[in-house]
């Protein structure tokens, strides 16, 4: 005998706790299966715990900077164990939150590894799905739904030849907890999360080297974005090495000795620590997906505009139905399925070109829609405005005018295609954009809306100013 | 109190309509319900009923005006009793709703008052209103598909991906710089362009121009379909089949069996249609209409003959609802009662396929060595390469054919 449910979420993350909600506000029985802990990756190993250490070290970097400002500060030092400790506690008070917000929408949280046990009836007009549960304390329990929604993530792209070992080889997991610092690092890929780690350890007085397979950093991100970013992180002292490929990694007591090919040279680093970020991949397996109809294509599970798989009221969303691999789109995701398996009217497909992404590195990086080489690949006729922080008021008065804002516009119809961020608390800016993406603004909007002075938003103003040769600032 | 009267919409999407005649003079007493005016879109001839008891007082848009915008002030309507002479106060205070070339009987007021006024207010995205003004579409009448019904870039770019027959012109074809036109030699009779016809050249030629269509042909032999068809009409009493419409119910079914022709190309995405909805050309004097038959693949041949008939007549009247010619993922051009053998058809955006259908005729065929006699029709279907590959339309046809020539399984 199985509990009935209306819908059953396997994986407790941004993507599945969300739907568990949104569901349980539409008035579904709803049921979550979570193997390790509620909030997922996002909240209890990725996220919020690196915000919360790469706060630390912007708080360290701004001591160290306290003099620039008049204020002396003497005999300063900073403790790893706290800074650790309070990532920790921040992740642990919001897991406890989630717990806590299922409970208020009564949701039965079921803890353990959730799987299709076999085919549903196919007979039926609703074949109700089984999901077996073999809890953590060894029993096993039976769901059975009409609808499942499968948000079980991802997982760190291991690299051929390379086996973390959690002790010299780390993957953000044991990244993101050092018990001390090495001398030097070497983190491989430098996407979002290999700048992170990058400007964090960077911060705190650790040499580190950047390793990326692409002509850039941040190859998602707008060609603009990479360069700035390549010059900002060697200032700083990171060693930057792009369309660099890891010939050979040996592992010993001493530390890590990898052979790098980069361009034509070879060259051989030694390292105490290295961390692997390249990539990720869905974590398709153990889910009994081959008693279902369910497709699996490059580890991610295959997915309609609504999230529905190849098999009749399986659903996948987040990481585990593809890129982009960020949480906001994850929870997205999982309204939109959720709103669809209810039948709501105004049920909406998430447009993929307006998630925005953000990098918490220093300076942070913020962009949402077309980089202009693709605006330019996809026929726009192109326009570019372009500010640099250096003139804007707030800051200069703050103090950091690294960076700048890149708007690209269709120059025919004036739609605003995509906007490009580097600089002080631009992740914080960019949904001004995200907005007037969805509310298809034109130049002519964004022109006409007061922002504020002095604020660094001024320069997204005068970024879309700039597109139309009417910059005031510059 | 006099009334204006105000150019409705009559078509559901148009911002403009023309005025072909009135039917009151000037100073004429009219009653509710009564006619007052002929009014012309690029789909059909609506007449303007008067919705109020009174005087036609003053015309201010007359015969034969092209193109007035939509909740422009056409006349005035006197209160019965009331005194002529408020007209000339009244018009002159009248706004005029848009700068307009159409040539206006009396004086017009350059006005003040933005049209948005005389029209109910469109929830709209800024980039939709832009698109929409720069391809002269009209926004009124447009579904959205944003959040509370709000019109965005999407529905938009759909409507002007629309088949001919749905798209809302606005205004003459924006002006595009158009070289010096070519001084005609002889003597001609020049026929003014309507809406309709404007829109036919416009849809024609950018299908023409901008779908790679490919053409695949096939011979079907009929004469099992005209016995069957005889032996139906035979039975029948309140239908009678023709060719055509086992024409329109094989096509139908074979979209059913070969989804992939049953398609629309977008940059995003190939849209697949989940309904089976045929449209069916048909000539009228003043050019090509294609009311659409939906659920084509639901319905019986009876019902399906009966419906195309109905819609036909009507075209032919210009008396076809907007809703009957939108739409639809298939057209059928059939010139076989011309004594057409066979022809290619250009396709009807953003559908991907189009049957031009020949004349069903008498013709040697070779049957296992052998030379026999049959009725053979040529059918050639053009294919935009973009949604639907030459495979996909081979087998398409391959099934039509099927039907056509082995026509008991329509039956079932």
């Amino acid at each position: 005998m199985s509990d009935a449910y209306d819908l059953i979420v396997i994986g407790g993350g941004p993507g599945g706790y969300v739907a568990a909600i949104r569901a349980a506000q539409l008035g579904l029985r709803t049921a979550l299966v979570e193997r390790e802990h509620l909030g997922g990756i996002c909240l209890n190993w990725g996220c919020i715990p690196t915000k919360a250490l790469l706060r630390s070290a912007d708080v360290w970097r701004t001591i160290q900077q306290a003099a620039d400002f008049g204020i002396r500060v003497e005999g300063v030092s900073f403790d790893l164990d706290a800074i650790v400790e309070r990532s920790r506690a921040v992740a642990e008070r919001l897991r406890k939150g989630v717990a806590h917000l299922m409970r208020k929408h009564k949701v039965t949280v079921v803890e353990g590894h959730g799987r299709f046990a076999g085919l549903p009836a196919r007979a039926a007009e609703h074949p109700l799905h089984t999901v077996q549960v073999q809890m953590a304390d060894g029993a096993a329990r039976a769901l059975a739904a009409p609808n499942v929604i499968l948000a079980t993530g991802a997982r760190p792209r291991p690299l051929p030849g390379i086996e973390p070992d959690g002790r010299r080889i780390l993957t953000y997991r044991e990244a993101m907890v050092p018990e001390r610092l090495p001398q030097r690092l070497l983190i491989v890929g430098a996407g979002a999360i290999g700048v992170e780690f990058a400007s964090f350890y960077r911060a705190l007085g650790v040499a580190v080297i950047l390793v990326e397979v692409a002509p850039r950093v941040l190859p998602v991100e707008d060609e603009e974005v990479s360069a700035f970013m390549t010059r900002a992180l060697a200032q700083q002292g990171i060693e930057v090495l792009t369309e660099a490929r890891l010939d050979e990694v040996v592992v010993s007591d001493a530390g890590v000795r990898a052979r790098i090919a980069h361009g034509s040279e070879h060259r051989t680093v030694a390292v105490e620590r290295m961390i692997v970020a390249a990539g990720i991949v869905g974590n398709v397996e153990a889910l009994g997906l081959e008693h279902t109809r369910v497709q699996v294509e490059r580890e991610h599970v295959v997915v309609d505009g609504w999230l529905a798989t190849a098999e009749p009221g399986i659903h996948a969303i987040g990481d585990l139905a593809g890129p982009p691999w960020l949480a906001h789109k994850a929870s997205h995701e999982a309204v939109t399925c959720v709103e669809r398996i209810a039948g709501l009217p105004h049920a909406h497909p998430l447009d993929p070109r307006r998630v925005p992404g953000c990098t918490y590195s220093h300076p942070q990086v913020a962009s949402v829609g077309l980089s202009e080489a693709r605006a330019r690949e996809l026929g726009h006729e192109v326009r570019i405005g372009r500010f640099p922080f250096q003139a804007n008021g707030k800051a200069i008065a703050m103090g950091d005018t690294e960076g700048f804002v890149k708007t690209v516009f269709d120059g025919r119809t004036g739609a605003l295609l995509g906007a490009h961020l580097v600089g002080a608390e631009v992740t914080e800016m960019i949904q001004g954009y995200a907005l007037a993406m969805e509310l298809e603004s034109t130049e002519l909007e964004l022109m006409r809306t007061v922002f504020p002075h002095p604020t660094q938003s001024e320069a997204m103003h005068e970024a879309v100013l700039d597109a139309w040769g009417q910059a005031l600032h510059i | 109190m006099s009334l204006p009267i105000r150019m409705p919409a009559i078509a559901a999407n148009a911002t403009h309509t023309s005025l072909a005649r009135w039917l009151k003079q000037e100073g004429e007493p009219v009653s509710i319900g009564e006619t007052l005016a002929e009014l012309e879109t690029d789909k059909a001839v609506v007449e303007l009923v008067a919705e109020h008891d009174g005087v036609l007082g003053r015309i201010l848009v007359g015969d034969a005006s092209n193109d007035v915008p939509v909740g422009q002030e056409i006349a005035i309507l006197l209160a019965p009793g009331e005194d002529a002479s408020v007209l000339d106060t009244v018009v002159a205070a009248a706004p005029a709703a848009e700068a307009t070339a159409s040539p206006a009987a009396g004086p017009m007021a350059v006005g003040t008052t933005p049209l948005a006024e005389a029209r109910p207010r469109v929830f709209a995205s800024p980039l939709a209103r832009r698109l929409a003004r720069e391809r002269g579409l009209a926004l009124e009448g447009l579904r959205g598909s944003g959040p509370h019904g709000r019109i965005v870039r999407r529905d938009v770019e759909h409507a002007l991906a629309a088949p001919i027959s749905t798209v809302p012109v606005a205004a003459p074809a924006p002006a595009a710089p158009v070289a010096a036109p070519v001084a005609p030699s002889g003597k001609w009779t020049a026929i003014p362009n309507n809406g309709m016809r404007r829109t036919i050249a416009r849809r024609l030629s950018e299908s023409k121009q901008t779908v790679p269509h490919f053409y695949l042909s096939v011979d079907c032999e009929i004469d099992r379909l005209l016995a069957l068809r005889t032996e139906l009409n035979g039975r029948a009493k309140d239908f009678r089949l023709s060719v055509n419409d086992f024409i329109v119910r094989a096509v139908a079914l074979a979209l059913r069996d070969v989804p992939a022709a049953n398609a629309s190309w977008t940059d995003e995405a190939i849209l697949r249609y989940d309904t089976v909805d045929v449209c069916v050309a048909v000539a009228t004097p003043g050019g090509l209409v294609t009311p659409v038959v939906r659920d084509a693949d639901r319905k019986g041949l009876a019902a399906l003959s009966t419906e195309v008939r109905e819609l036909a007549e009507r075209g032919r009247d210009n008396r076809l609802r907007p809703e009957e010619m939108s739409g639809g993922s298939f057209t059928i051009s059939n010139l076989g009662m011309y004594g057409i053998k066979s022809f290619s058809a250009i396709i009807n955006p953003p559908q991907s396929c189009i049957l031009a259908v020949g004349q069903a005729e008498q013709r040697p065929v070779v049957r296992e060595g052998e030379l026999a006699v049959a009725t053979v029709m040529s059918c050639t279907l053009s294919v935009d390469h973009r949604s639907v590959d030459g495979a996909v339309g081979a087998e398409f046809l391959a099934a039509f054919r099927r039907y056509v020539e082995q026509p008991l399984d329509m039956l079932l």
